[in-house]
């Protein structure tokens, strides 16, 4: 056991763990807490990859915006999250957790299948991840600019979506205030 | 230093966990964080080959690295959206817990 493969274990436990919490617990509010426990876990996991540049966008996409953007939809939804208190999983869990315990198993034989997987990652030079080489290929039409393009298109396109569903709109004139 | 499957197990182990949490929650909020869980573990598995890749074969898979980044955007954009739809039928039906958006059962 290197001190690398303790580290690593202690990450995986305290990702799998707030994973778990995350889809379980009776309450959304803590629910979400738990989710941002795990995606920090995952950016440290990028970090031990050496994906500095992932472990950071991790850090400001997921937990930065998305899991504050989850926060704010239970917070707006707060009364219903209240009242279903009681059972946050539905009636066939057992069944789903099976199932999902059945991915798992035939995920794990494919993985130990696999010869090549027992490859131990070792450290890389410390430029190799190259993002001067990669900001290059975004912006070339020969590498990636059309699918660049494309998402950009397309969160520009989804954010304004959101706001247009997500806004209370007034009645125009008359009707209920 | 760390082998590569227990990147894949661990990965493996989220995707589940999210799954479950996709199958079983009723309340809508509580299916997207499994839907973020199982695009995580996505994330994982691509770049854990990415280092492999390197590794076995000296020159940087710049792929890779667009490919996760395009998962990154797409996870942002189906929360937004999601998110935005949710928040919506709570205004219309005071409910999130998925079963009971019926409005369209005959």
């Amino acid at each position: 056991m290197t001190p690398m493969q303790i580290t690593f274990i202690l990450i995986a436990a305290v990702t799998l763990v707030s994973a778990v919490m995350a889809v379980t617990a009776r309450r959304m509010m803590h629910a979400a807490l738990w989710l941002i426990a795990t995606l920090m876990g995952v950016a440290m996991l990028f970090a031990t990859l050496q994906a500095s540049f992932f472990a950071v966008v991790q850090v400001m996409v997921y937990v930065g915006a998305i899991a504050i953007l989850i926060l704010f939809a239970i917070m707006l939804t707060r009364r219903s999250t209240l009242e279903s208190d009681q059972a946050s999983l539905g009636s066939g869990w057992i069944i789903n957790a099976l199932a999902a315990v059945g991915v798992f198993a035939a995920l794990v034989t494919a993985v130990w299948a696999w010869p090549a997987a027992e490859t131990v990652l070792t450290e890389l030079p410390k430029d190799a991840e190259q993002l001067g080489l990669l900001g290059q290929i975004i912006a070339d039409p020969n590498g990636f600019a059309v699918p660049f393009e494309v998402s950009s298109v397309l969160l520009v396109a989804v954010l304004v979506g959101a706001i247009y569903l997500a806004v209370e709109r007034k009645p125009q004139r008359g009707g209920r205030q | 230093m760390i082998p590569m499957s227990w990147y894949l197990v661990i990965a493996a182990a989220l995707f589940c966990v999210g799954l479950f949490g996709v199958l079983s929650r009723r309340n809508a909020v509580g299916i997207l964080i499994g839907v973020e869980l199982m695009l995580n573990a996505v994330n994982i598995n691509l770049l854990t080959f990415w280092h492999y890749y390197i590794q076995v074969n000296a020159e940087p898979p710049l792929n890779a690295l667009v490919f996760t980044a395009i998962v990154f955007i797409v996870a942002a954009a189906e929360t937004a959206i999601g998110l935005a739809l949710i928040i919506n039928a709570y205004r219309q039906r005071s409910t999130v817990i998925a079963n009971d958006l019926n409005l369209l059962k005959g």
